[in-house]
């Protein structure tokens, strides 16, 4: 694939996660905090991000598996996953842990397990989606070319 | 030498030394981006005990190894385990070495009582999370210009993050497609605290 058109594949990919809600704004804000000298910049924290959430999703199966769950402990993995996910952008998420926590506070387990079911699928799309985006970039940056600049003009 | 200070020349003691304080991985690293973007040096810590070992007030050791220690600003956010940011920002105001170091909280949470809590024990202002670029940039001249000896007069009023509270609708958190607040300048940006009003 030439190059140009594999950053237009690029431009196109990531635009449709604007529209389609996967991503948000502060996703935009990371990719200004890259440059040269800090070059992997989205990739390591967006990394950190799924490290971060695959064990809290973990913990968060163990907890509601319990035969009595404690959500004094359910909740503030939610609360940090809701955090993380709005700090990388991760829309859909962060509004799946919104609606989790609002469970929590009700102590409604068979929402909360629902919920939880919620979260991970959104993560997955999340993760797998943004897999994606940094293939793509790094076969552009292998052959020689650069990241397309995001175009706001949606 | 101050601890953390990566060299002696003369214009990196004009650069803003900022403590971080944050349990989240990635926050602390987004964080540390947006202030190094901004020149300042950065300490990230990753608790409320943390900060208070770093800065030499947990009571373990005099200050005395830290007196020439210089934080000119420090960043926590305020639901963590253990100390809260709260807690912490009153530990700070307590102490004689840091209460005049201005403390910034930062929340997901837009709570007004929370945040009236923490102005009314002296923060500095309040952030709301995800911490953009432009906070931090309104973050740091705000404390590049209260350091100045001529702000005397300035002293009368109390300090605030500016914020541009147009309308009364802060509660836009993470609003989806916002592009335009990748505007430094942008003057909707309506991202810390000024005055907090109760509807809010």
């Amino acid at each position: 694939m030439e190059l140009a058109q594999m950053q237009k594949s690029l431009q196109d990919y990531t635009k449709s996660l604007f529209l389609e809600g996967v991503l948000d704004s502060q996703f935009l804000q990371l990719q200004q905090l890259q440059d040269e000298s800090n070059p992997d910049f989205v990739s390591q924290v967006v990394t950190l991000f799924f490290q971060d959430s695959d064990r809290i999703l973990n913990d968060l199966s163990l907890s509601l598996d319990q035969q009595v769950v404690d959500f004094k402990k359910v909740d503030p993995h939610v609360h940090q996953l809701k955090g993380s996910s709005s700090s990388i952008g991760a829309q859909r998420v962060k509004n799946a842990c919104v609606v989790f926590r609002s469970f929590c506070e009700q102590q409604n387990v068979e929402a909360c397990h629902r919920c939880l079911q919620q979260v991970k699928q959104e993560y997955y799309l999340v993760k797998n989606r943004l897999e994606t985006l940094f293939k793509l970039e790094q076969q552009i940056v292998a052959s020689g070319g650069m990241i397309p600049a995001m175009e706001l003009g949606f | 030498m101050t601890v953390g200070d990566l060299s002696s020349s003369p214009s990196s003691s004009r650069e803003l030394h900022v403590l971080a304080v944050d349990d989240s991985f990635v926050d602390r690293k987004v964080i540390e981006r947006l202030l190094r973007i901004s020149a300042c040096k950065v300490t990230t810590v990753e608790s409320g005990t943390r900060a208070l070992q770093y800065l030499g007030l947990d009571g373990d050791k005099g200050s005395s190894t830290l007196k020439d220690l210089k934080v000119n600003l420090i960043v926590t956010d305020y639901s963590m385990p253990g100390l809260t940011g709260y807690e912490l920002l009153k530990k700070i105001k307590e102490s004689s070495a840091f209460r005049e170091v201005p403390v910034v909280i930062m929340s997901s949470e837009n709570i007004q009582p929370r945040i009236q809590q923490c102005m009314t024990e002296g923060a500095e202002g309040f952030l709301l999370k995800p911490v953009k670029l432009a906070d931090v940039k309104r973050l740091k001249e705000l404390i590049m210009r209260s350091g100045e000896p001529e702000d005397e007069t300035k002293h009368s009023c109390p300090k605030r993050i500016l914020q541009d509270d147009t309308d009364s609708s802060t509660s836009t958190l993470s609003s989806s497609l916002d592009v335009s607040s990748l505007d430094d300048d942008t003057p909707s940006s309506k991202r810390m605290k000024l005055e907090p009003r109760a509807h809010d």
